[in-house]
């Protein structure tokens, strides 16, 4: 009986890496979006835990322990970001995060708004 | 069997241990202090970097007097080098002057807490494995440590929409490049099962450089990176994170964190990645040009000062990476040059900015500046100077950082890049004379006395020096660069 080949456990991880990229980017849900970033980087543990079994070499696992280390301190950081965002909004909605915008409009529209009540009397 | 822990491995981390210890005990202490008292806890930030400045001249003076070029430790998962002693420097000097200027400002913002100290240690303890580590574990953790700390610093007016929204965005999008970036690390793991950078690199160098599994660990660690250094198209995190932090954390992401990242960069750039060159060469190219364009034509219609900065501060990033594709020594050292001028130019800018901040005045905006010469005619001409700088206009540091950096371009037949990078020098004059141009011929919008305190002004008074010292009397400053090279 064969082993699962390496290559299928790096094609797995691959696909979840996508998968994570990929919600990250089209869900609009902030707790959504920070699972799809817990997700890519399992799919890079799961990386690193192939290679190491593969190679027969402990770093890959130690640096697994590392990313779950971080992968924690960062939820609970960001855990705390969102409880912040959704006391002062009560939105997790991330289109809705936009008080802050590049200020390409002020100039003109503002001048043709002040120009246009002039014009009409 | 080696042993775990030598001295030799002691003496390359103490400035580490300082670091951490420190930024501890400011956590402690502040349970001591009265909150009235909280700004002495700078007091304590003075004496840790204190300390980690000495550790940094034992050790400078330790490879010195021994001929060494570099100092490994941990079975060569740290080393002092002349690189990591450089970059330290920088990062210890910003996080002081930062600390000395934050306890005015945060008393105004109402968000006085002795973790935020605490946090500025702890960040740059961050930034010290980033400058000396040589093992993608200990990068990866040095990097996670710093940005940590500034995901909650960029949030940290707890009751203010817009500085939660840019933590938010921040966490968000830094998280997301951290993916990217060890998923690139599993990557070169999986090339050379080693962590050690020396491994991947001569992993790396016994494949072809158009290999596609090279090919896969280069674009996903450059893509993380090019997010740090908020490198176009991985800048949109930049204006909205730099605009909705506290001024004083806008100053310190924008000059310590990129720092820290560039550092990180030209590691994995000079080192992992350095056989695989003709992959990477024409992709940062193009990332450079990109990053100059929106950075430069962006800042033009920016009202808000710190928006306009933090663009002005993403076309840094792009000359900066023209340095790295040069790639001769010229090159490196205009980086290290460029990153050692930036940080007190930028920092001295951002400065100017904190001090707008009063109480019921935000003072971000291109009309709070305005008449600033009447208000505060020192003020204003160092703002003048800084800007000067940031423009790269010749009596100043920033034209000797932009020198290097075309120099560079030029011995390397790079000619395109460097007509692109000299006409957005000009652009980027015509921004910040927007600036220029409020603060000395319109007229002041307030008569409100600007926020000043000791910290504040010898912050200015250092950085106002050093950006012109370094442009008019170089040399010393380029001798400290010049040894960043040996490694």
């Amino acid at each position: 009986m064969n082993a699962v080949p390496l290559s299928w456990y790096l094609t797995l991880s691959g696909v979840l890496f996508t998968l994570g990229a990929a919600g990250f980017l089209f869900r609009r849900n902030i707790i959504t979006v920070f699972m799809s970033i817990e997700l890519m980087l399992n799919a890079v543990n799961l990386s690193f835990i192939s290679f190491s079994y593969a190679f027969r070499r402990v770093d890959g696992q130690i640096f697994t322990f590392f990313v779950m280390v971080v992968a924690a301190a960062e939820a609970a950081v960001g855990l705390a970001i969102i409880l912040t965002v959704f006391k002062n909004r009560n939105t997790l909605n991330i289109d809705d995060l936009n008080s802050m915008k590049d200020e390409y409009q002020p100039a003109q529209p503002e001048e043709a708004s002040e120009t246009a009540p002039v014009s009409v009397p | 069997m080696s042993s775990f822990y030598t001295a030799s491995d002691h003496f390359v981390l103490i400035p580490a241990i300082m670091l951490a210890l420190f930024g501890c005990a400011v956590l402690l202490f502040d349970l001591l202090v009265e909150p009235r008292q909280r700004k002495y806890l700078v007091l304590l930030v003075t004496a840790g970097e204190i300390f980690t400045g000495v550790a940094l001249v034992r050790q400078q003076m330790y490879l010195s007097a021994n001929g060494l070029s570099q100092l490994a430790a941990f079975q060569g998962s740290l080393t002092v080098d002349g690189f990591a002693i450089f970059f330290n420097w920088i990062f210890l000097a910003a996080t002081l002057i930062v600390a000395m200027v934050s306890y005015k400002y945060l008393d105004i913002a109402g968000e006085h807490h002795g973790e935020y100290y605490g946090l500025l240690l702890l960040a740059q303890c961050g930034m010290f494995f980033l400058a000396a580590g040589t093992d993608l574990i200990t990068l990866f953790i040095g990097l996670e440590l710093m940005a940590l700390c500034f995901y909650v610093m960029v949030g940290f007016l707890r009751t203010e929409k817009r500085s939660n929204e840019a933590a938010m965005k921040y966490l968000l999008l830094g998280a997301f490049s951290s993916g990217f970036l060890v998923y690139g690390f599993s990557v070169m793991y999986g090339i050379s099962g080693s962590t050690k950078l020396a491994d991947v690199a001569s992993a790396i160098g016994s494949r072809q450089p158009w290999d596609p599994v090279v090919f896969l660990a280069m674009v996903t660690t450059t893509v993380g990176l090019l997010f740090k250094i908020s490198a176009v198209p991985f800048h949109m995190w930049a204006p909205d994170a730099y605009e909705g932090a506290p001024t004083t954390v806008t100053a310190y992401l924008s000059v310590a964190s990129k720092a820290a990242s560039m550092a990180f960069l030209l590691r994995i750039f000079l080192g992992p990645l350095a056989p695989a060159r003709v992959s990477w060469e024409w992709l940062l190219s193009a990332v450079a040009i990109a990053t100059m364009t929106v950075g430069n034509l962006a800042a033009i219609n920016q009202n808000n000062i710190k928006r306009l900065l933090a663009y002005s501060s993403i076309s840094h990033a792009g000359y900066m990476l023209l340095g790295l594709i040069a790639g001769n020594d010229t090159g490196i050292k205009g980086v290290a040059v460029y990153v050692l001028v930036y940080t007190f130019m930028n920092l001295g800018a951002f400065l100017v900015v904190v001090a707008l901040r009063r109480k019921d005045i935000i003072g971000e905006e291109l009309d709070d500046i305005a008449g600033l010469i009447h208000r505060s005619p020192g003020y204003a001409s160092l703002m003048l100077i800084f800007l000067l700088s940031l423009a790269g206009i010749p009596p100043t540091a920033g034209f000797l950082g932009k020198y290097y950096i075309f120099l560079s371009l030029v011995e390397t037949q790079h000619y395109t890049l460097a007509v692109i990078a000299v006409l957005y020098v000009a652009v980027a004059i015509y921004y910040y004379f927007r600036i220029v141009r409020a603060m000395f011929i319109r007229d002041a919008a307030d008569r409100v006395p600007l926020a000043s305190s000791l910290g504040l002004r010898v912050a200015l008074g250092v950085s106002g020096v050093l950006t012109l010292g370094i442009g008019i009397y170089p040399e010393p400053f380029l001798q400290m660069a010049q040894v960043s090279l040996m490694r």
